[in-house]
């Protein structure tokens, strides 16, 4: 059976690991590699990268740490923040990424969605929507939530998907960071219209959260951040938590 | 030394740092005259079958005289694919056809493409060795090849498909290998070490 995945976010600014982490016995607790191989050792089924750098000494820094990660762990790593053209998607793409996660450049230009797919295949890329609760439905927002878009969360995720997305990753932007639980609500909203896998994000503050997301929020995947990174283990205890309570997980045998 | 076939189909960054890890040494021939001192021939590629029509012709030729001569030859993904006869992604274009039957679009009913990690059943093979049954691979696909008996490796998504393939000197495997952790290094250098043995 298809296993539910885990995902792990690193919000890396110029190299290193921002938001902060506590596990003892990491060394270099900023440093994204070590972090990642980390995880990786717990489970984890798929890393994200998320570059919040503007200089362009970040960005040089960025494809070496997508270098470093990429050469030591062989489970899926997709890389987003700040990709805005085909060349900066081929960066990305040579030093190792496997997908590439696009949120504010394909609304002002969804013609972007096809010609990276038909560069690199659906599968590589990701649209990224920063979703906001409103009187008619969700909002979508670019530019890290600043910027309202005058679109429909559910009609941009179909639309990129007809323009060739190879998964949807979404995001309340009500419930990002207060460990309120995933808005379960959006999350089955657009997974629902759409036939593309899609990663449910932000709110995650508790096991069950996941479990609530998989089951009435009908996401195929869950993604995180600071749960994994302030305890050890959590990777571990939150897939053996929803396998015991009936989520296909991918529980590695070797 | 095990020639990669670049024609194309996706990025081969994830492939070559995989066969790194492998102890495989990967090139990537230009031509396929550059073909004949290989040890081994990866076809890999992601995306839409009709992306094999640029292995037509010569490089196809080269490929099918190496393997008649017994050099292994590993297909991933699409590049498992195109080992079978053709698939109805693209019915007008022929795969290599040393295995029989056509890939055919995974049945409605669940999101397609499969993307993820799924469960192999395994039986004993050269390629699969020290993989054990209900291993967990990564997948994202969405045309699978038809369960034969050259099939090694089974998954389910709303019907069974063959995951791995093996017959004689040649393999093939629909997840990505590169992608599927400890395990999928593991089937990587089975490759190597096969390639070595022939």
């Amino acid at each position: 059976m298809l296993a539910k995945r885990i995902i792990a976010c690193l919000d890396v600014r110029d190299g290193c690991v921002v938001k902060g982490v506590n596990f003892e016995g990491l060394r270099q607790a900023g440093d994204p590699a070590a972090l990642a191989s980390r995880y990786n050792e717990e489970g984890i089924d798929e890393l994200v990268i998320l570059d919040v750098t503007a200089t362009i000494e970040g960005r040089q820094a960025l494809a070496s740490t997508i270098r470093a990660v990429s050469s030591q762990l062989f489970i899926p790593l997709s890389v987003g923040g700040g990709i805005r053209t085909e060349a900066d998607a081929a960066a990305a793409v040579e030093a190792g990424a496997d997908k590439i996660s696009l949120n504010s450049a394909p609304l002002e230009d969804p013609s972007l969605i096809e010609r990276l797919a038909a560069r690199y295949g659906s599968q590589a890329v990701v649209i990224a929507i920063d979703a906001k609760r409103s009187p008619d439905g969700f909002d979508v927002f670019a530019r890290s939530g600043r910027a309202a878009t005058g679109r429909n969360a559910v009609d941009w995720a179909r639309e990129a998907e007809s323009r060739g997305a190879g998964e949807i990753l979404l995001t309340s932007i009500d419930r990002d960071g207060t460990r309120a639980g995933f808005d379960c609500e959006l999350t089955a909203a657009v997974s629902r219209a759409v036939n593309i896998p899609v990663i449910a994000s932000g709110g995650a503050g508790e096991f069950e959260h996941f479990y609530d997301v998989f089951t009435s929020g009908a996401a195929d995947a869950a993604l995180a951040a600071s749960i994994f990174h302030y305890a050890e283990h959590a990777v571990s205890d939150l897939k053996t938590y929803l396998h015991d309570r009936g989520i296909p997980m991918r529980i590695a045998k070797c | 030394m095990i020639a990669l076939i670049d024609y194309g189909a996706g990025n081969l960054t994830s492939v070559r740092k995989g066969f790194a890890a492998a102890g495989g040494d990967i090139v990537s021939p230009a031509d396929p005259d550059a073909l004949g001192d290989a040890s081994g021939i990866v076809v890999p590629g992601v995306g839409h079958f009709s992306a094999t029509a640029s292995l037509e012709g010569e490089w196809r030729d080269a490929i099918a005289r190496l393997v008649q001569r017994g050099t292994p030859l590993l297909g991933i993904c699409l590049g498992l694919q195109w080992l079978f006869e053709g698939s109805d992604e693209a019915p007008a274009q022929p795969g290599l056809g040393v295995l029989r039957g056509r890939c055919l679009r995974l049945p409605p009913g669940r999101k397609i493409p499969h993307v993820g990690w799924n469960v192999l059943s395994t039986r004993a093979s050269r390629l699969l060795a020290g993989i054990p049954d209900g291993t967990y691979a990564y997948f994202t696909h969405s045309y699978a090849a038809p369960v034969s008996d050259a099939s090694t490796a089974i998954t389910d998504y709303g019907s069974p498909f063959a995951s791995a393939v093996e017959q004689d000197n040649v393999y093939g495997v629909q997840f990505h290998p590169e992608k599927s952790g400890p395990a999928g290094v593991r089937i990587l250098k089975n490759f190597v070490a096969i390639t070595r043995k022939a």
